[in-house]
């Protein structure tokens, strides 16, 4: 049974054709990254999965159930997918203890007392216990995703979406955010990421699918991705990401 | 980025080279030290020189006298002052009352005017035509068909005074402007605060009142401001309708002894509240602006 799964979801803005039909199905514990040039539509992707944009067409499943069931209502949905972004859009002007127990509290309805506990205990396992009093600005860019996966982590989400968490960051901060994606694939995190960072999809990723205007052209596994594309197309975008020294 | 790079000469020079050494005297520069309030001093002087030149010009002049016993007439002050002060009193808790409501009802028609539910948007038509409505019209006809019309309807179980009246017609025509500074100040939050939000699972009530007002009112606290003051004079706007706040009890005053000292008396009173609180606004739009530059940087 897939843990999500999209059949042939389609999305316009406006005339614009985003997906195209687009079917993915992702098993419990494995992990896809999509990658594709900007405008290919795998952020969009990305959104349709939890919702924070709305298919058109198309369905998407989680554990079979389709997203849109009542029975999810307004919370069950969020609880169990976490998103991470890429500008890390984290409350600036609430103290990293308080971005991470917002949602626990106010929608989830646990004490204050409570959700400080369980915020406290997942930042100092991310080495950022002593940021609980600060405020985003006061981090660096790295320090301040690092907040954003535990807050998306606070719920303990069953599928964890990421997209392109290491784009914004200065090239020496990136391997600390790479470094959390590895511990959670370790722990069995299903997750789904967009991301332009290659080489770490091909050490991470168990599927990859790469994306051209709004469908998955091609996906397998990273080493027959990356060595022998079948696409032209893949191909193409893959000797442009070599070129520009990124693989 | 910091200012203090120095052009990269390198790293071959190994262990001979050495950083020039820091420009001399920098810290303990007397010149350096002093030159602000050298400054200040230079500013303060060429102030008293230009207004001091400005007031000899107009004290040496013929009408000086009359003018002086029209306008600057001390013994006219000083028994116009308890009565025009006892006003401006008034004045000032009418300024408070009125800020508070507008700023509350300000915020509550920003809010329904950017939430997006689709059941909404009957709300936000009705504001929008709040909107253009009462910022259409000149505060005064408001305060004039507020304070005057609405009292003599004496319509059972509504206040009758004047001053009620007045005080809601500036409430409704202020608010329509500080709902537009609001609302800038929510549409200038980034809308990844609305899908972090969303993602976390907060309906968009709860995002609106947690994380895109708070960030809001911190945008606009500048804009604000400004408001605030222009509301401090504009009060008395309310002297029109019979209320007795400073202007009208210098006007009173006026009127027995066609003197206008006692306007004079009010003039000097409304300088005293609005000029603290300009400089305030000063220092808050400083401080905001430094803010943005540290997270910009």
């Amino acid at each position: 049974m897939p843990r999500v799964q999209l059949a042939e979801v389609t999305k316009y803005f406006g005339d614009n054709l985003v997906l195209d039909q687009v079917d993915l199905s992702v098993a419990q514990h494995e992990v896809v990254c999509l990658i594709g040039a900007s405008g290919s539509g795998k952020s969009t992707l990305l959104r349709c999965i939890n919702r924070l944009v709305k298919a058109d067409y198309g369905d998407i499943y989680l554990d079979d159930v389709p997203v849109t069931d009542e029975s999810f209502g307004k919370v069950g949905l969020h609880k169990r997918i976490g998103i991470v972004f890429q500008s890390y859009n984290l409350f600036p002007h609430l103290t990293v203890l308080d971005n991470l127990t917002l949602a626990p509290r106010k929608v989830h309805g646990k004490s204050k007392k409570e959700a400080e506990a369980q915020a406290q205990e997942q930042l100092d396992r991310f080495g950022m216990g002593r940021f609980a009093k600060a405020y985003p600005e006061q981090l660096s860019g790295g320090q301040q995703q690092r907040v954003a996966f535990v807050r998306a982590l606070m719920n303990k989400p069953d599928v964890l979406l990421l997209d392109e968490v290491t784009a914004a960051l200065d090239p020496e901060l990136v391997g600390e955010v790479l470094g959390i994606i590895k511990e959670l694939k370790a722990q069995g995190m299903t997750m789904v990421i967009v991301t332009h960072e290659m080489g770490f999809a091909r050490d991470v990723a168990d599927r990859v699918c790469f994306l051209e205007g709004g469908r998955i052209l091609e996906e397998g596994n990273p080493t027959d991705m990356f060595n022998e594309p079948q696409h032209e197309r893949t191909r193409a975008f893959l000797d442009r990401i070599i070129e520009a020294g990124r693989l | 980025m910091s200012h203090t790079n120095l052009p990269d000469q390198g790293s071959a020079g190994g262990a001979t080279r050495r950083p020039p050494p820091p420009p001399p005297g920098r810290n303990h520069d007397w010149r350096e030290a002093l030159a602000p309030s050298l400054i200040s001093l230079l500013s303060l002087l060429s102030i008293i020189l230009v207004f001091g030149a400005l007031a000899w010009v107009i004290t040496s002049a013929e009408q000086w006298p009359r003018i002086k016993l029209q306008f600057f007439n001390v013994d006219a002050m000083i028994a116009a002052f308890p009565r025009v002060l006892q006003g401006f009193w008034i004045n000032m808790r009418i300024w408070l009352i009125v800020l508070a409501c507008i700023l509350i009802l300000g915020i509550a028609l920003a809010v329904i005017r950017s939430l997006r539910a689709p059941w909404f948007a009957p709300f936000r038509l009705m504001v929008i035509l709040y909107i253009d409505l009462f910022r259409g019209l000149p505060v005064l006809l408001l305060v004039l068909l507020f304070g005057f019309g609405i009292p003599a309807l004496n319509l059972p179980g509504l206040p009758s005074s004047s001053l009620f009246w007045g005080a809601v017609a500036m409430v409704l025509s202020y608010s329509a402007y500080v709902c537009e500074i609001y609302r800038s100040g929510i549409d200038a939050v980034h809308e990844g605060q609305w899908a972090a939000a969303k993602s976390l699972g907060l309906t968009e009530w709860q995002t609106m009142i947690y994380t895109i007002l708070p960030q809001a009112v911190r945008n606009v606290m500048p804009a604000m401001m400004n408001i605030v003051v222009a509301l401090q004079k504009d009060v008395a706007l309310l002297s029109i309708i019979g209320v007795r706040d400073a202007v009208r009890e210098a006007q009173i005053y006026t009127a027995s002894t066609f003197n206008y000292s006692s306007l004079i008396v009010a003039a000097g009173l409304f300088l005293l509240a609005t000029i603290p609180m300009a400089r305030l606004a000063d220092y808050i739009t400083r401080r905001d602006r430094a803010r943005r530059l540290q997270i910009g940087g």
